[in-house]
């Protein structure tokens, strides 16, 4: 690792002010950054962590009925703290290892936006909010594609909204060796309808699956999308599984998230 | 450099750092407690798992002055104050729980962990719960067989495979 500063700012004021500086970064939980910084992949001169900022930690009820989360909230807390929302606690608990999860952070997961992260399908999943410290992102504007978001240069994540749907599920396969998703499939049904949202499986990101969205929101159970099928065209190709292979288990995995959630 | 402090296993601790430096770095280094691994520096292996003010976090993927003014628990800090076995690190000697000892530091803190969250898991929740701690000897039978004792259950029922 090349040398760094780093600052412990209170505020997200101060936070904002020490990440705008030349060569700054904002320090999450670290379980990305660090091994990144250890390969030497990035040379911030100054990390700025955001684990000692109060107003970006916890998990509340907003007046409006959505869930909200502060950006530097650990996966751990959410896993325990979310009850109101438990589809969304259940996937937190199940993002990487015990050791990780009292780490790393939803604002972190949101910020890489790694292609096969579990955070981006429950935020796109259930149509939630990202809140920086300059705007409110509406999720379907937030993901661009493979590690890219609607995040300019220094801003930072302080909350996410969520909507709390009539019932959710995040169904994971696991990729026994990163433990991230090989494909990871958030279902989730409001009363205007039904999102679903894919992790893993394209290279463009986290997507939504409307076909299958249109034929659930019409009839909720797993009959619905018996006929529907994704072509593999797109989809991740590497040595755990063919762009086939990830099309496939998307059905496969939604499918189970509307048994698991109906 | 940086000067931090932090309490160490009951005791006060303190050195001075730079920004870079692993918390991992910093006790195995600095202050000279080896007992904590480093197998992969990848955050994968689970061998430098440490608590943090309670909590199990690999001390690899954190930065030195990010614990500074915290409580850390490392191995050593494990035994009972007679220098005798802590009950779970009896029951991995009992169980056979280790063979080359290389993950057992990390083990023994995720296990410690563990049955503070959840003093009686089955022995499901103890595979789960040690989903970041890689061993390459004992094919984990024995460790899960050694938590599961040490949690005062009967362990007859996890045979040996
Ligand atoms: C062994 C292992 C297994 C894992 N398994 C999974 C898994 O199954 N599923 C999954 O989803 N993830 C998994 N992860 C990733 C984990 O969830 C990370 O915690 C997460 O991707 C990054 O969060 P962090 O808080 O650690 O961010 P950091 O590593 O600190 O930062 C990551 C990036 O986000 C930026 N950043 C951090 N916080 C903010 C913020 N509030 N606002 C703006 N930018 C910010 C940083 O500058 C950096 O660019 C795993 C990680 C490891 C090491
Ligand atoms: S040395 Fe820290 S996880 Fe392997
Ligand atoms: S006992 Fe050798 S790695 Fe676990």
């Amino acid at each position: 690792m090349y040398n760094f500063d780093v600052e412990t700012p209170g505020t997200v004021a101060d936070a904002v002010a020490a990440i705008g500086r030349d060569e700054a970064q904002a320090l999450g939980g670290g379980q990305t950054l660090i091994p990144t910084l250890k390969q030497r992949l990035a040379s911030p001169s100054v990390l700025v962590s955001l684990s000692g900022i109060a107003e970006m930690k916890g998990v509340c009820m907003g007046d409006d009925g959505r869930l909200c989360i502060g950006g530097a909230t650990t996966h751990a807390t959410v896993a325990r703290e979310a009850a109101q929302y438990p589809a969304l606690a259940a996937m937190a608990s199940h993002i990487g290892d015990p050791a990780v999860r009292n780490r790393g952070t939803i604002g972190g997961s949101l910020a890489n936006n790694d292609p096969s992260a579990c955070y981006p399908a429950g935020v796109l999943g259930s149509g939630a909010t990202v809140v920086t410290n300059t705007r409110e992102i509406a999720s379907d504007e937030y993901f661009q594609g493979m590690f890219d978001t609607a995040l300019e240069e220094g801003e930072i994540i302080t909350e996410v909204r969520f909507p709390i749907p009539e019932a959710a599920n995040y169904q994971k396969f696991v990729q026994p060796a990163s433990r991230f998703a090989l494909v990871g499939v958030f279902v989730a049904k409001f009363s205007g309808g039904v999102r679903v949202a894919v992790t893993g499986a394209s290279e463009e990101g986290v997507f939504r699956w409307s076909e299958a969205e249109a034929a659930l929101s019409s009839d909720f159970s797993t009959g619905a999308i018996d006929g529907l099928s994704l072509s593999g065209e797109g989809m991740i190709s590497d040595l755990h599984g063919t762009g086939a292979y990830r099309a496939h288990l998307v059905g496969v995995m939604t499918k189970r998230a509307v048994d698991a959630a109906a | 450099m940086t000067k931090i402090e932090m309490n160490v296993n009951g005791r006060a601790a303190s050195g001075e750092v730079e920004g870079r430096t692993l918390l991992s770095s910093f006790l195995r280094d600095e202050l000279r407690l080896t007992g904590t691994h480093v197998g992969c520096d990848t955050s994968q292996c689970g061998a430098c798992v440490v608590h943090v003010n309670g909590e199990a976090v690999k001390s690899c993927t954190m930065l030195a002055v990010e614990a500074a003014g915290s409580e850390v628990t490392t191995v050593e800090g494990m035994a009972n104050a007679d220098g005798s076995l802590s009950v779970i690190q009896q029951a991995f000697q009992d169980h056979h729980g280790l063979q080359c000892g290389f993950c057992t530091p990390g083990m023994v803190m995720s296990a410690a962990a563990l049955l503070k969250e959840n003093p009686k898991p089955s022995e499901a929740e103890v595979r789960d719960y040690l989903e970041g701690n890689i061993c390459r000897c004992t094919g984990y039978h024995n460790i899960v067989k050694a938590i599961m004792a040490a949690s005062g259950q009967d362990v007859a029922p996890v045979a040996a495979e």
